[in-house]
């Protein structure tokens, strides 16, 4: 296979954005342009994507080497080359294929979604642009090239999360995200610059790096670990850098599926796999990895359990399932994290598209209290919600099962009995606030409204393929106790960290004890909220519902002193000295202008009297010097 | 009969010399400013031809030839550019030329 077809996978999504984009302003200011030009676009790009990375799966599984291709060089300075170059190795093929896949979905239930909207040229020029960028991150050969994609996913989501910029709450929202992810990618500059200082002069594509990582000092590689995880945490919001993803939940609902649960924010993780060479060397940077990962999980899930905003709950719940996915990716098992990115995908993509057909079908409430009874009106709806929520709840058959008890085994496997705990405990949180929701928005019995929004199968069609998804994602690593193979590590043999050999009656014992857990806090759930039916609307309150204060601590510490700091910046310093500085000097220059322009009095004898003026007196200096 | 001596030509050029400034200055007709540049040129061409005779060379002479013979061509231009400035204001007092006086508008 042609190793040029990589360029085409990020270049067409990238063609076709551009394309809408100029198809939107045409149709903006000169003549309308019907929506299903748009659509056939838009969703003709990630599905091609999709299918050339199926192509470069099916030959990487009949034993071809990894692709390497490099069109041009982007940067040449005094002899050190960084070439644009593209990496298709198992690792970025199998983002490649979950990434456009899940995007295809989502393209096409955007396209139900978005229906009618006024920006919907504008909507899919961005989604392709992330879809680009996305898969530039993923498919770089050089942590340079993945810093464009890096900055270029983040842009889009700003841009997507404040795309109904009239609503000043959505700008603040679209602004937060993006200083937020500011902060987590001045950590991952530092870090690639530390790391180019000490082995940049010998290359700096992933393969380089491989070769001479370890002729770093393992105190300097300490640094560079901590710095690039910062960028990761900001990415995919973890504490402290997570406050950005509950309030990006202002965009649309596509982009809250695609953007903020199933693929960006996987990015951090992706990140960590990529650079394992680098966080082999260094299990202590890990170590700490995992207890972020583990905190962030059950932080998340604690707010979670109060929240009563659809989106935020599932917000929460994302960053709890990617504090997972780095507790896997920390203690050195990356296949298993990136196992979960990928059952993850499914299942939150399928929550959130579920959760968007909700919303749409009540009109546009996002109160869960608001809701209720929808299991009769919506019950294609209320079938894939059940088994969206079974998946993140860990209940088997279902994907999240597979993943997260493989993730809490490992866990258990180094050792690390507090964050097993942790793992475990939130397992039981996260049963209990997804089925809180579930129960409350399909069983409860307060809703008044009786009409329903129309959902187009456009909608409805993704839903069903996601479902699909969620339920057998799971079987493609299942544990050993139940096959030899597991698909997952077989792939991703390199990153697997070692093979963990577990008794199988060990196995079933922890199996077991997950799906008690999750059950337990099923049956909470149940038994507090299965015939919710409260006659006045429930006002959650309390530090729990407030996210524990943080924005506003933050708020406090950070953003206030910052904006005081503009201020003086902009009121005392540029106003008071520099723009007075520059405007005294141009105000002297005036003044001396009007005052010089006043010899031009067009009198011809006052001119003739000067120049006379001028000859005498430089005659005079003439005779006086050579006399 | 009065020998003309060296410092009653020079004297004389000075003389025909500070006319001609004066009348630059002072006079306001075109016409009038005209003759005071050809006044002066003429004082200079006393002063070259005196220095000739003095030195006994011949150069101030030539240039005294030349500067009378770049004065004509002068002549001419400068008679038909006042006939154009006749024509655009139908005046020959100098002030009426004020084009590009600054106004003082800034």
């Amino acid at each position: 296979m042609n190793s040029s077809l990589l360029a085409w996978i990020i270049l067409i999504p990238f063609i076709s954005s551009f394309v809408l984009g100029a198809l939107y302003l045409y149709s903006i200011s000169i003549k309308k342009i019907n929506d299903t030009i748009f659509t056939f676009l838009a969703i003709l790009a990630p599905i091609t994507s999709f299918l050339i990375g199926v192509a470069f799966f099916l030959s990487l599984k009949n034993g071809a080497t990894d692709y390497m291709y490099e069109p041009y060089t982007w940067l040449g300075v005094n002899g050190y080359i960084i070439s644009m170059g593209f990496l298709g190795d198992k690792l970025s093929i199998f983002m490649v294929l979950f990434v456009t896949f899940i995007g295809s979905t989502i393209h096409v239930y955007a396209a139900g979604y978005m229906k009618g909207d006024e920006g919907y040229g504008k909507f899919f020029s961005y989604f392709n642009l992330f879809m680009a960028s996305m898969l530039l991150l993923v498919l770089a050969n050089s942590p340079i090239i993945m810093f464009i994609g890096w900055e270029g996913v983040g842009l889009c989501s700003y841009l997507l999360i404040g795309f109904y910029f009239t609503e000043p709450l959505n700008v603040v929202a679209g602004n937060k995200a993006f200083i937020v992810n500011r902060v987590g990618d001045l950590g991952f500059i530092i870090g690639l610059v530390i790391m180019f200082f000490y082995v940049g002069k010998l290359g700096f594509d992933y393969y380089a790096l491989e070769d001479y990582i370890s002729l770093v000092p393992t105190s300097i590689l300490t640094i560079i670990g901590i710095a690039l995880f910062v960028g990761a945490m900001g990415k995919s919001a973890q504490i402290p850098l997570y406050v950005w993803l509950p309030d990006a939940m202002a965009g649309p609902t596509p982009v809250s599926a695609l953007i903020h649960a199933a693929t960006m924010v996987t990015a951090g993780v992706y990140m960590v796999a990529r650079f394992h060479f680098l966080y082999d060397l260094i299990p202590h940077v890990g170590e700490f990895m995992a207890y972020i990962g583990a905190f962030s999980a059950l932080f998340a899930a604690i707010i979670a359990m109060r929240q009563t905003d659809i989106k935020k709950i599932l917000a929460y719940s994302t960053i709890s399932q990617l504090g997972y996915m780095f507790i896997a990716v920390g203690l050195g098992a990356y296949s298993t994290g990136l196992f979960h990115v990928f059952t993850h995908a499914f299942f939150k993509a399928l929550l959130f598209m579920g959760a968007g057909a909700v919303i749409i079908a009540v009109g546009h409430e996002q109160n869960i209290f608001k809701m209720g009874g929808l299991r009769k009106k919506l019950p294609l709806v209320y079938s894939v919600m059940l088994i969206a929520t079974l998946a993140i709840s860990g209940i088997p058959p279902f994907s999240g099962f597979f993943s997260k008890d493989e993730i809490l085994l490992k866990a258990y496997r180094h050792h690390e009995y507090l964050i097993y705990g942790i793992g475990l405990f939130t397992a039981a949180l996260t049963a209990y606030y997804m089925f809180r929701l579930f129960f409350v928005t399909f069983h409860g019995k307060n809703y008044k409204q009786k009409e329903m929004h129309y959902l187009s199968w456009s909608m409805k069609a993704p839903l069903l393929v996601l479902a699909f998804g969620a339920t057998v994602a799971g079987f493609v690593g299942l544990p050993e106790v139940f096959s030899q193979t597991n698909l997952i590590d077989e792939w991703l043999k390199a990153y697997s960290g070692g093979a963990l050999h577990v008794e199988h009656t060990t196995e079933i014992m922890f199996m077991g004890i997950s799906v008690v857990v999750g059950l337990a806090g099923i049956v909470v759930a149940y038994v507090k909220y299965f015939k919710y039916d409260f006659n006045k609307e429930i006002q959650e309150s309390g530090i729990v519902y407030n996210k524990f204060y943080i924005d506003e601590v933050y708020h406090f510490i950070f953003v206030r002193g910052i904006q005081k700091l503009s201020r003086f910046i902009s009121v005392d310093v540029d106003d008071g000295v520099i723009d007075k500085a520059v405007m005294s000097l141009c105000g002297g220059f005036i003044n001396m202008g009007r005052r010089i322009g006043r010899m031009q009095c067009a009198n011809t004898r006052v001119y003739a009297f000067f120049m006379l003026l001028g000859i005498s007196s430089f005659s005079l200096y003439l005779i006086l010097k050579l006399g | 009969m009065i020998e003309a001596s060296f410092i009653s030509y020079i004297s004389l050029a000075i003389l025909l010399f500070s006319i001609g400034i004066m009348g630059l200055i002072s006079r306001k007709n075109i016409f009038i400013i005209y003759m005071s540049i050809e006044l002066m040129l003429n004082a200079i061409n006393i002063i070259f031809v005196t220095l000739s005779k003095y030195f006994g060379s011949m150069d101030g002479q030539i240039i005294a030839m030349m500067v009378m013979a770049i004065a004509a061509s002068e002549a001419a231009i400068f008679l038909s550019l006042i006939v154009a400035m006749y024509r655009l204001k139908h005046s020959v007092n100098i002030d009426d030329f004020n084009t590009l006086k600054q106004k003082d508008t800034l």
